[in-house]
């Protein structure tokens, strides 16, 4: 994985002694808590309904075991002895004192890690494949052309006030277990016919009120141009994008409003232009980073064989370990969904094991899903027995990757100022109610996804069911939603009708899933059943 | 004006910058003034002729105004580029770096804070319209 050299730490120390002069600056009463606000959101620090909350960037979702191990110390230390993964592959905590937090910055920095730009209307953290690296169908490792946008979209003079937010993910497959095209821009790394590398442009998706899916803007720019189109798509989004509403700031708008033909015509004109200003880093610099992101010391001649004679373990298997590009290897995930758990949350002492097995089975190297899981990319399977047994013994084996309790919720009116409902309770219910795991593999993949507001961090648009919590008449209600995908089958979800109750929501999703196990036919996938028969049995069922 | 902080070696020419509407009725001024949503684009055939553009802010948070001041650089205009309006201290090194060499906050700011915001990174990661080069140049010589 990347390495900082003295020049990426000078950058990190230096923003640690920015960061503490601005919070001495507030609390000496030199900044308004307004123009404190975007200089503490630029650095992940939130105001929430208690609290500040700090949200530390994992780019490309990749960390090592020492890297893990400090998130632990800083939630035994600064927070409640437990954080929160996020659908960014970020991790967030919840209780932290605005005092405190040029220290905590100094201790992220000391392993190599920031929260700088996890917030504001900036170049946010930038998201990849959990399986990068790993993945037998990519055509080459994503992160480093991932790691090239970090660095160039860190403290970029020209973008750090955008109209709103602007969130990229970077993947290198056709399966896109990134949620790809529901991102402002969307990169798939691709081989022309002469097996050339280059980026395969998407721009204009996301989620929130107007959930949009990136149209193609560019089906292949030369890799070494790769920073310059994501300028020149940036600054035409600077320039046009609106700043009158900021629930029609995103660039999704632009490109809609504009037409996807009309933006093509701006970003190239401003393409052409800047290819004249030097914008991009030598190959040298590619090379450089590539280099560091070069497969670990795999074994060679490494037994296939796995022994399935612990039912509890062979189910685990089946469910959470994936196909691994090099023979003897295979990828695990480690599922942060116990039954009636928190979705995404970790304890200080369940992040310090992960921290160890990382270490002791993984080449020191784990990974964050925007599932809000954790990834061993690199498990011998030999040894997928005795890391199941630990895991086991930690509360971390839960069986359930990509079933209906895998669910993605947001924080939800628990803790977060912008909520109209509660979301974690509510995914709580829902998984005691499917708690049974035969029950559970029976229904096969189903994601399942909630916010708890219309923002929909919870990305219940690309849920195959989806949820939104609203609040209607000062109690909060359950609107149904069906039929989403944030994978290569993207899809947005919709509504099946009017809302429903906390308990009221839970038989719906039970009388949907039953539908489906009454009309499927052989292989589909709830998704391809909906999508088959439409909306109208569902529909029937639920309110005839 | 005292609270001006200005980066350049010429002299500091006063004279009222105009509007964008009304610079193009008036061939001979040479102080023209952007407001947030002004195409600073419309005053590329014209930059030998201007010695200051002055870019207002309304608010801080709108950053228009950083995308005109490369634009401008770019197209190779040399004369004073002057930030206006809600310009903060913590704004002021990203506003150098795309292109901005004097200011005109409306609130003033203090000349120590500036100097310390603007000496504090030492490296940048990315080219834009001033002379600093990026970390990967200075990492491949």
């Amino acid at each position: 994985m990347y390495k900082y050299d003295t020049y990426d730490q000078k950058m990190v120390d230096t923003r640690v002694e920015e960061f503490r002069d601005q919070v001495e600056r507030r609390i000496a009463g030199k900044l308004t808590e307004d123009q404190f606000k975007p200089l503490r959101l630029m650095n992940g620090l939130y105001l929430q309904l208690h609290a500040y909350m700090l949200r530390v960037a994992i780019p490309y979702g990749t960390l090592n075991g020492t890297q893990m191990r400090t998130l632990a110390h800083i939630a035994r230390k600064y927070d409640r002895d437990y954080a929160h993964f996020t659908t960014r592959q970020n991790i967030q905590y919840n209780w932290i004192k605005l005092e405190e937090t040029p220290d905590l910055l100094a201790e992220l920095a000391s392993v190599e890690m920031h929260a700088i730009q996890t917030s504001g209307n900036c170049i946010r953290n930038i998201s990849s494949d959990q399986y990068a690296g790993a993945a037998a169908d990519e055509v080459t490792d994503p992160r480093p052309y991932a790691e090239l946008l970090r660095q160039w979209s860190s403290f970029h003079p020209e973008f750090s006030f955008l109209p709103r937010k602007f969130k990229f993910a970077v993947i290198a497959s056709d399966e896109d277990r990134a949620a790809m095209r529901l991102h402002d821009i969307g990169i798939q790394i691709v081989k022309d016919g002469w097996d050339k590398v280059g980026a395969r442009f998407y721009a204009g998706g996301g989620m929130g009120r107007t959930p949009m899916i990136a149209p193609l803007i560019r089906e292949f720019v030369p890799i070494g141009e790769l920073v310059s189109y994501a300028e020149a798509i940036l600054r035409v989004y600077n320039r046009y994008g609106r700043r009158d509403n900021k629930y029609k700031a995103r660039i999704k708008i632009l490109v809609h409003e504009m037409g996807a033909e009309k933006f093509i015509e701006e970003v190239e004109a401003e393409f052409v232009h800047l290819q004249g200003q030097n914008i991009d880093a030598p190959a040298a610099e590619l090379e450089r980073i590539i280099a560091h992101f070069e497969d670990p010391a795999y074994e060679v001649g490494l037994t296939e064989d796995i022994d399935r004679s612990d039912p509890d373990f062979a189910v685990w298997l089946d469910q959470n370990v994936s196909a691994h590009k090099q023979p003897g290897y295979a990828i695990a995930t480690i599922s942060l969904k116990p039954i009636g758990g928190i979705p995404g949350d970790a304890s200080s002492a369940q992040m310090d094991l992960m921290a160890d097995l990382t270490e002791q089975y993984s080449f020191d190297e784990c990974r964050v899903t925007h599932s809000q899981n954790i990834v061993l990319p690199y498990v011998r399977k030999a040894d997928l027995y005795a890391l199941w047994q630990k895991l086991d013994e930690a509360g971390l084996a839960s069986p359930n990757l990509d079933l209906i309790s895998d669910i993605i919720a947001c924080p939800g009116l628990d803790y977060c100022s912008l909520a109209n409902a509660r979301s974690i309770p509510l995914a709580q219910k829902i998984a005691k109610r499917f708690a049974d795991i035969d029950r559970q593999k029976e229904l096969g993949e189903l994601k399942l996804k909630i916010s708890g507001c219309i923002n929909a961090c919870g990305h219940h648009h690309a849920g195959h069911i989806g949820i939104l919590g609203v609040d209607r008449k000062g109690t909060e209600n359950y609107q149904l939603l069906l039929g989403g995908s944030g994978a290569e089958d993207v899809s947005l979800a919709k509504i099946t009708g009017p809302g429903f109750t906390e308990d009221g929501i839970v038989d719906a999703i039970e009388t949907v899933t039953d539908i489906y196990v009454a009309s499927r036919e052989d292989g589909e996938r709830f998704v391809d059943t909906y999508r088959r028969l439409g909306m109208d049995p569902f529909k029937e069922a639920l309110y005839g | 004006m005292d609270n001006i902080l200005r980066f350049r070696d010429d002299e500091a020419r006063e004279e009222p910058a105009v509007t964008l509407d009304s610079f193009f009725d008036q061939s001979n001024a040479t102080a023209v003034r952007l407001e947030d949503g002004d195409d600073a684009r419309q005053l590329i055939p014209y930059l030998n002729r201007l010695a200051m553009i002055e870019i207002g802010f309304s608010a801080f948070g709108d950053g228009r105004g950083y995308s005109a001041a490369r634009i401008l650089r770019e197209h190779g205009y040399t004369g004073e580029l002057r930030a206006q309006g809600d310009v903060l201290v913590d704004q002021l090194a990203y506003m150098r770096r795309c292109g901005f060499d004097s200011f005109a906050p409306e609130r003033p700011i203090d000349t120590a804070d500036a100097e310390t915001a603007l000496s504090r990174w030492e490296h940048v990661y990315q080219e834009a319209a001033d002379d600093r080069k990026p970390i990967w140049s200075k990492r491949h010589g």
